[in-house]
């Protein structure tokens, strides 16, 4: 199969984008950043047409579904030399659990472990696997940065933004209290068990606030939605954006939840 | 099943615990309190890694050959003069502890802190039948005062702030001065000693929970900061060892590699203040212990967990930690749960005991952030296994029809390319348009789950797919 690991770097590689589906619906211009800072690093960068990972059937327990859907992500990207996808959770999707549901199926388990393994989160991409030590780029001003729970704790994705940021010029990083700790999203979560996950975003926003960052960033845009909802709905002034934005000099559109207006002010 | 059980109105309790000021204020301290210690235990410990590894191991091991080491551990206890009853169901459980008590002709027992003990629900159960029992653990004493259940499998008031320990004092400690002062914790403390030491004395049967049982010597373990379970377990003529199976472990080198993980992960001190081994009753060469030593051995549904998904849960050593990492739990609590098990570790023990139709909104209600497995000692994948207990829920049509019909529509979409991408263009066009003004929504319809706490922010307008067509590929779309 062509969709094997390869054994070493191909000089321009070929990358799929796994755009997502918050992303392609919700906030495009995170998905051109990332192609954009790609791009940069030298690669080659194709989106398949695609909808999603399948991961909101996946935690409702609905594993037919998941199935479903994971055998068309695997279909639609088994010819790339590596996918990568601007979310930790997605990219953890499909590295962490795609093997897995395919378990009495060896033919789409070696598929699934094929794409697993090529599979990765955008910082993690740019810094573990392209050696990318710094980026094109200028952010006037201070930002804080949220680790979102599947790049951190799945992926391991957590240095890695933080150099990207580091070499952004005119940008500092102030950490927020308790930046590892889940923002309350949870996919369904957050309307399933709003009271919860409200109470949850509650104290995230306030520790946002706190670390007196007029920006925070983040990896995964549900995470994202969900804290730049609670802070525009307390009356807390952060901006929010996804850290590919920053990291790509992106930054003309509104922040997340802010009109054009809102942003030129 | 026998200690009642509201985990069916999950989000009641839930949205009662989140307006609960005094609750939250205590809530604080479990999210401060617990988690650097653990850490820089950890952090002192170099292999404490790999101790997580061999753990995990030791379990897994002693899970699979369960009961060869139940017949060696029979054999060992009763070789060293103790009895051994193993109990099918609470109610088994209940009754032998019952008719022990008789025997020795009880009207007092004291107790060590025991989870299987409440998941029996054995105090209302002497106390129907006319014999007193009384908690010696600090955190449990204070909540039979006040007529609870434990809030958390290691520091069962944890639930409580000092002010409302001292109003129960002053209630029910009426034989001391009423103006006696207690604003300080140490205070409150000294009180409960003296109280107990009298009660400990009294005590004609001490019953305990058990850590370990030791397959290789017929040993039970306990291990607590107060030295109140020695007390309960020496002093009285009778002691009685409550536990369940998936207690067991093989040798005492094994004991050893648990204990090395099991404080530290709980309350990040390098190992509890006593860790108490017991074997069969006093010898004769003994200075003290009891004249009767009983083991009661609690299966209660656990024995349908091996061979399961569900068999790694039995590997849990209830130190606590995914409880003290879980938001969730640091927002509602261990009462909100519904039942004898909190947090995570509930989450996926009580669908297990009591039945996931009863308990169904336990492994629901997670994030799925992962921060209990990350710190769980013995690697229970607790997610995986939340997520496999939502399986059985939509298999069983259990799923909430709500969940199940908005899931099938989107299912529908997500399973057509072309039409997904016609629909949500449109969509996206239709919202982004409305939201254009502000940036956001404060109310959607069909998303008030949502939009009760906090704004939606609105869509650009165009989607990726659109706008890569467009310029990407010419413009076809």
């Amino acid at each position: 199969m062509s969709a094997m690991p390869f054994p070493a770097r191909p000089e321009k590689p070929r990358v799929g984008l796994f755009v997502t589906c918050l992303v392609d619906l919700m906030r495009p211009s995170v998905g051109f950043a990332a192609v954009k800072l790609l791009e940069d690093a030298g690669c080659t960068v194709e989106a398949p047409v695609q909808t999603c990972c399948g991961q909101p059937a996946y935690n409702s327990g609905d594993r037919g579904t998941t199935r479903d859907l994971a055998m068309r992500m695997i279909e639609a990207f088994q010819g790339y030399d590596y996918v990568v996808a601007p979310s930790g959770s997605c990219a953890g999707m499909i590295k962490a659990h795609y093997p897995e549901l395919f378990e009495e199926d060896p033919n789409w388990r070696a598929k699934a472990d094929a794409l697993a393994t090529k599979t990765y989160e955008l910082t993690s991409f740019l810094v573990d696997v392209l050696g990318v030590t710094k980026v094109d780029a200028s952010f006037n001003g201070a930002v804080t940065y949220h680790d979102s729970c599947s790049g951190l704790r799945e992926l391991k994705v957590k240095t890695q933004p933080r150099r990207l940021l580091a070499s952004v010029e005119g940008l500092t990083l102030v950490e927020m209290k308790d930046s590892d700790v889940c923002c309350g999203f949870g996919g369904t979560f957050a309307v399933k068990y709003s009271d919860i996950s409200g109470a949850i975003v509650e104290a995230k926003a306030k520790n946002i606030e706190e670390a007196q960052a007029p920006t925070v960033l983040a990896g995964d845009l549900g995470c994202l939605m969900n804290m730049a909802g609670k802070l525009s709905r307390d009356g807390r002034p952060v901006q929010v954006r996804h850290v590919a934005e920053v990291l790509a000099g992106m930054t003309d559109e509104p922040p997340i939840g802010a009109a054009k207006a809102d942003a030129i002010k | 099943m026998t200690v009642h059980s509201t985990s069916p109105q999950f989000k009641q309790n839930a949205a009662r615990a989140l307006n609960d000021d005094q609750l939250q204020k205590a809530l604080g301290n479990v999210k401060q309190g617990f988690i650097d210690k653990r850490q820089m235990a950890a952090d002192k410990l170099p292999e404490f890694e790999a101790l997580r590894d061999s753990a995990r191991d030791i379990k897994n091991h002693t899970l699979e050959h369960l009961d060869l080491y139940l017949e060696a551990y029979e054999e060992k206890v009763k070789a060293s003069g103790g009895h051994v009853h193993f109990a099918r169901d609470a109610a088994e459980a209940r009754d032998i502890i019952l008719s022990i008590c008789r025997e020795t002709g009880a009207k007092t027992v004291t107790k060590g802190k025991s989870m299987i003990s409440e998941e029996i629900g054995i105090n209302h159960h002497l106390e129907a039948n006319g014999i007193t029992p009384v908690e010696t653990d600090l955190g449990e004493y204070i909540i039979q005062l006040r007529g609870e259940l434990p809030s958390h499998i290691i520091a069962p008031a944890v639930h409580l702030n000092a002010t409302q320990v001292e109003e129960d004092f002053r209630r029910v400690h009426t034989h001391l001065d009423a103006k006696r002062d207690l604003s300080e914790p140490v205070q409150l403390l000294t009180e409960a000693r003296a109280v107990l030491r009298e009660r400990f004395l009294a005590a004609d049967v001490g019953i305990t929970g058990a850590n370990f049982l030791v397959a290789e010597t017929g040993t039970s373990i306990i291990v607590t900061n107060e030295g109140n379970g020695d007390l309960t377990q020496i002093l009285p003529k009778t002691h009685i060892v409550l536990a369940s199976i998936e207690k067991l472990v093989p040798t005492l080198e094994d004991v050893s590699q648990l204990l090395r993980v099991l404080a530290r992960s709980a309350t990040g001190q390098e190992l509890s203040v006593y860790t108490t081994f017991s074997t069969g009753p006093r010898r004769s060469t003994d200075a003290d212990g009891p004249e009767n030593y009983h083991v009661v051995i609690l299966d209660n549904g656990r024995s349908s967990m091996l061979g399961t998904a569900f068999e790694e849960m039995l590997r849990c050593i209830r130190c606590g930690a995914c409880m003290n990492h879980c938001p969730v739990y640091h927002a509602v609590g261990g009462h909100a749960y519904g039942w004898v098990y909190p947090g995570p570790m509930g989450a996926v023990l009580t669908p297990s005991l009591i039945g996931v139709d009863k308990a169904g909104h336990l492994p629901n209600a997670s994030t799925f952030c992962g921060r209990c497995e990350s710190v769980c000692p013995v690697r229970i994948p607790l997610p995986k296994l939340m997520r496999h207990w939502r399986e059985r829920e939509f298999e069983r049509h259990l799923t909430p029809a709500t969940v199940r019909s908005g899931l099938q529509l989107w299912g529908f979409f997500a399973k057509r390319p072309a039409l997904y991408r016609f629909a949500t263009r449109a969509a996206m066009g239709a919202l982004a348009l409305a939201g254009r003004q502000r940036g956001r929504f404060a109310w959607l319809p069909m998303a008030k789950g949502w939009t009760k706490y906090r704004d939606f922010p609105a869509p650009q307008g165009e989607t990726f797919q659109q706008r890569w067509t467009r310029e990407r590929k010419g413009a076809r779309a």
